[in-house]
């Protein structure tokens, strides 16, 4: 299920803290970055390099909203709508987004291009509305923002 | 003019690279300590001197929590840097991590010889995968300065750093919480006591430290901890990083001495309520800080006049609010906060945030009952002080606060079935 290349940086990283467990959360990261997502076989595979149960894999996957148990869009846009986003208008970008993309909060737009998420405080109050395209912050956003935005990751 | 200590380097080109940092003076502090004869303890008490007071959110004096790390040498100690910055409205180490992470990294390699700790861990949310990234970088720059690694500046003294990043969950933010999440496990908070100097990190002696706190350190070795002290009121040293948003003119991170008043801090330095409006309410501290009416913005901004109040400072993120804000509404975002990131672990936290949601929905829906402000006053009181860590407080707090300041609006809602407020307010998603 993991690629040569995953498994050995999987097998380094294990190695590379005072407690091996504390490799997990690193570990879980490389897997969804190779499968997209980490799947229960997935989850799996990961408990045996650690000596862990699929279940106590699992607790961990299933605490962190990071991690995506299902396939998500090659672009994940998140939309802080938390209290200091919310004051500058953060629901009119995510209902915004809904529209243009035809798609609600969770869904993945049918070319598997972008999933849209309402995510909580990103730590980029002072540019709100703030949202996230993966890990690329986006500050300040307005429709016509959006608009450029999507022109550009399309 | 308050001279800027945190803020000195962030318009400087190249701000993150260590050259940058070392031609203004930085790593100074650090060669100081390590060839200049500081014993540990002597880096403990400039600290403690200081009065510098943790920067994460609880205020705790730095200095005092370094040296509850027992001095017994059988087992190893850890520095854990807590970059996990999440709470609400809060954003300056953020700025700290992208513009001048060395600052942070002398600041931690200090600490960790002051407590004895040969290991350190900086965990950053996951979220803050960038600035995680400037943050590597600059780990790397030290190493090959030979501030980080085996034998620094010939000190006989090693440190390793590790960068962890969590993967989205506010709770480990918590230093508890924070701990089980770098032994790969889920983040459920511990009881305390044992507290994290004696019983921390696998099982020893861990001091958990804000970034913000860390990138102090510097200052206060190389200036003296009593400079240190001066630049704030008693009891509170040195300047602070405050992060304003909401509805001002120039959100962003200020450099402010405490005490400072709030409406000194959002008229003189944010440029006051955008497009005219008037304030109507202020969270002092991070979206847990219980909310100050427009009445009370003369407050001085330091740990014990907040206190005195009924607020805290908290992370220093004041969020400000105009007369167009539906007070039920801003209540209603906070609290979903809460019920999404209760770790679910302590039932009044897991159970009474849900309950609150639910009773506020219903509110703004047009649906609530003319008891449901009483019924909010009464969960949340049953959820403070019930629970193993601070999330509980942090949920009912602003429930305790906005409902009883702004009642009317609330009463409101429950009776005419709308909002008062000209801009209709919606139920949050």
């Amino acid at each position: 299920m993991l690629s040569e290349t995953t498994r050995a940086k999987i097998l380094e990283l294990i190695q590379k803290y005072p407690h091996k467990r504390t490799a997990l959360i690193p570990v879980l990261y490389v897997v969804q970055a190779e499968l997209g997502h980490i799947s229960e076989p997935a989850m799996t595979a990961v408990g045996e390099l650690f000596g862990l149960s699929p279940a106590e894999v699992k607790e961990v996957v299933t605490f962190y909203t990071m991690f995506y148990r299902a396939p998500v869009g090659k672009h994940v846009l998140q939309v802080c709508t938390n209290i200091s986003c919310m004051l500058c208008r953060a629901e009119e970008i995510l209902d915004y987004l809904k529209t243009k993309l035809g798609i609600a909060v969770g869904e993945t737009t049918p070319d598997g291009k972008f999933t849209l998420l309402e995510v909580e405080c990103m730590g980029a109050c002072e540019a709100a509305p703030a949202m996230q395209d993966n890990y690329d912050y986006h500050f300040h956003m307005t429709k016509e923002k959006i608009d450029r935005l999507l022109e550009i990751l399309r | 003019m308050l001279e800027r200590v945190l803020t000195k380097n962030w318009e400087k080109t190249n701000s993150h690279k260590i050259e940058t940092y070392m031609a203004g003076g930085g790593y100074e502090a650090l060669r100081q300590v390590l060839t200049g004869g500081f014993t540990p303890e002597q880096v403990i008490e400039e600290v403690k001197k200081s009065n510098l007071r943790g920067r994460g959110g609880a205020g705790f004096p730095t200095g005092v929590k370094w040296s509850f790390v027992p001095k017994d040498p059988s087992k190893p100690k850890y520095m854990v840097v807590n970059a996990d910055e999440s709470e609400p409205g809060t954003f300056k180490d953020r700025y700290i991590l992208e513009r001048d992470p060395h600052m942070l990294i002398e600041g931690l390699i200090i600490g960790s010889y002051a407590i004895g700790a040969k290991t350190c861990f900086i965990y950053v949310r996951g979220e803050y995968y960038h600035p995680a990234q400037v943050v590597e970088a600059a780990l790397a720059e030290a190493y090959r300065q030979g501030f980080l690694g085996n034998n620094l500046l010939g000190s006989g003294y090693s440190l390793e750093v590790f960068l962890i990043r969590g993967a989205g969950a506010y709770i480990c933010g918590e230093e508890t919480a924070l701990l089980e999440s770098l032994e790969g496990k889920k983040g459920w908070p511990r009881l305390k006591p044992p507290f994290p100097a004696v019983v921390g990190l696998y099982k020893c002696p861990t001091v958990i430290n804000n970034v913000e706190t860390l990138a102090n350190i510097p200052h206060i070795i190389r200036r003296g901890g009593q400079w240190y002290a001066g630049l704030g009121p008693p009891k509170n040293g040195g300047t602070r990083l405050f992060a304003l948003s909401g509805h001002v003119n120039r959100p962003g991170v200020y450099e402010l001495p405490l005490g400072i008043t709030l409406r000194e801090m959002i008229y003189d330095h944010a440029g006051g309520i955008r497009d005219g409006k008037v304030i109507k309410a202020v969270i002092p501290g991070g979206s847990s800080a219980p909310v100050l009416t427009a009445a009370e913005i003369d407050v001085k901004m330091d740990h014990e006049s907040v206190a005195a109040i009924g607020s805290m400072l908290g992370s220093g993120a004041v969020i400000i609010m105009d007369e167009t804000t539906c007070m039920v509404k801003a209540l209603a975002r906070i609290t979903k906060f809460y019920a999404h990131e209760s770790c679910g672990q302590c039932t009044p936290c897991r159970e009474g945030t849900g309950w609150m949601l639910k009773i506020l929905r219903r509110i703004l829906q047009g649906e609530g009952h003319a008891d449901d402000p009483d019924h909010l006053l009464a969960i949340q009181g049953n959820i403070q002080g019930m629970t193993i860590c601070p999330l509980g407080d942090a949920a009912a707090l602003p429930v305790q606060s906005f409902v009883t300041k702004f009642r009317q609006e609330f009463d409101y809602h429950c009776v005419h079935k709308r909002c008062d407020i000209e801009s209709a307010c919606a139920v949050p998603a």
